[in-house]
């Protein structure tokens, strides 16, 4: 594999991690997915409806994407923790997207709640990949507990407002001895690409894709967009000039 | 019995284990969940769990989600 995305004890050629909400239905979300190239995939976990299963993990399973359970809509880290121990059992995976949610209106990541979630799933064998705010002191702090990646957010979580400060992303990526994952408020595939510019080891996004007017097609250029920006981060760019330099000779 | 399950009054068979709860339910075993009284249940012990009578049950799935 070559240039592969390493989280924990797997390897992935993919970048981009997909979220599987929004979705119309499984078959929009389906062809979307297969468009993403995503081997990594999050769902969330809840009360099963009498009439069965939701289907969407019959989907990641045929497509051969890997599940990611997530700990969407808690506000508590008890809350978190119990939700992750019940994922454990019904997807028999230890890897948790860990989301310790605030409020409603914001969705931004409660750090206090996050910290108590992490450390106790980390204790308990959990690989622990937690959706987190771009603050780069609380980055460390996480992967300091024994987080496997840390999740910084570009904004939140279904804006479409892109990398709000690409300067704290830079500041994360350049002090993480982890992955970093950009994660929400990716809206178009130029701002996927500017998150592996900055130096992140992967984009999650799913509103960006599931909501577009034609998922498959924005899944298709999430996928080109994480890929180019992987590429440019690594070629070495030119420094920014105030003024013109000719790129062909005077004479 | 009767056990609240996901917030439902429900009767299942007296002294039912998880597994034969889920079995009533109608529930397949395969990629659900269960916390019994708030603890979860290991998937290796639905066999040998037994629900008490009474128990709040929840039962959960993965979804759309994320």
């Amino acid at each position: 594999m070559d240039d592969p995305l390493v989280i924990g004890d797997r390897q992935y050629a993919s970048r981009l991690i997909m979220g599987t909400g929004g979705a119309a239905n499984l078959a929009v979300l389906e062809r979307a997915l297969r468009a993403s190239g995503t081997e990594l995939t999050t769902v969330s976990i809840r009360r099963v409806d009498t009439s069965g299963g939701s289907g969407v993990l019959e989907v990641l399973e045929r497509l051969g994407i890997d599940p990611l359970p997530n700990t969407a809509g808690c506000r508590t880290a008890a809350e978190a923790v119990l939700t992750a121990r019940l994922a454990r059992e019904a997807l028999g995976t230890s890897w948790v997207k860990l989301e310790v949610i605030a409020d409603d209106r914001t969705l931004l990541p409660d750090p206090v709640e996050l910290l108590e979630a992490a450390e106790t799933l980390v204790a308990d064998g959990f690989t622990v990949l937690p959706y987190t705010n771009d603050d780069p002191v609380l980055a460390l702090r996480l992967e300091e507990l024994g987080c496997a990646a840390v999740m910084p957010l570009g904004s939140p979580i279904g804006t479409g407002l892109g990398i709000r400060n690409p300067h704290n992303i830079e500041l994360i990526v350049a002090r993480a001895g982890v992955p970093v994952v950009l994660d929400a408020g990716i809206g178009t595939a130029s701002e996927a690409a500017l998150a592996m510019e900055l130096g992140c080891a992967a984009v999650m996004l799913a509103t960006a894709v599931t909501r577009a007017t034609d998922p498959a097609a924005m899944a298709a250029a999430m996928r080109h967009g994480v890929a180019a920006g992987r590429l440019a981060h690594g070629a070495g760019r030119v420094p920014q000039r105030f003024w013109a330099q000719a790129s062909s000779p005077p004479r | 019995m009767w056990i609240k399950v996901n917030g439902t009054e429900r009767e299942v068979p007296d002294n039912a284990t998880v597994a034969e709860m889920l079995a009533a339910l109608g529930v397949p075993c395969r990629g659900v969940a269960v916390a019994v009284d708030g603890t979860v249940v290991a998937r290796t012990e639905h066999e040998r769990t037994v629900v008490p009578d009474g128990a709040e049950v929840e039962v959960l799935t993965a979804v759309q989600g994320g």
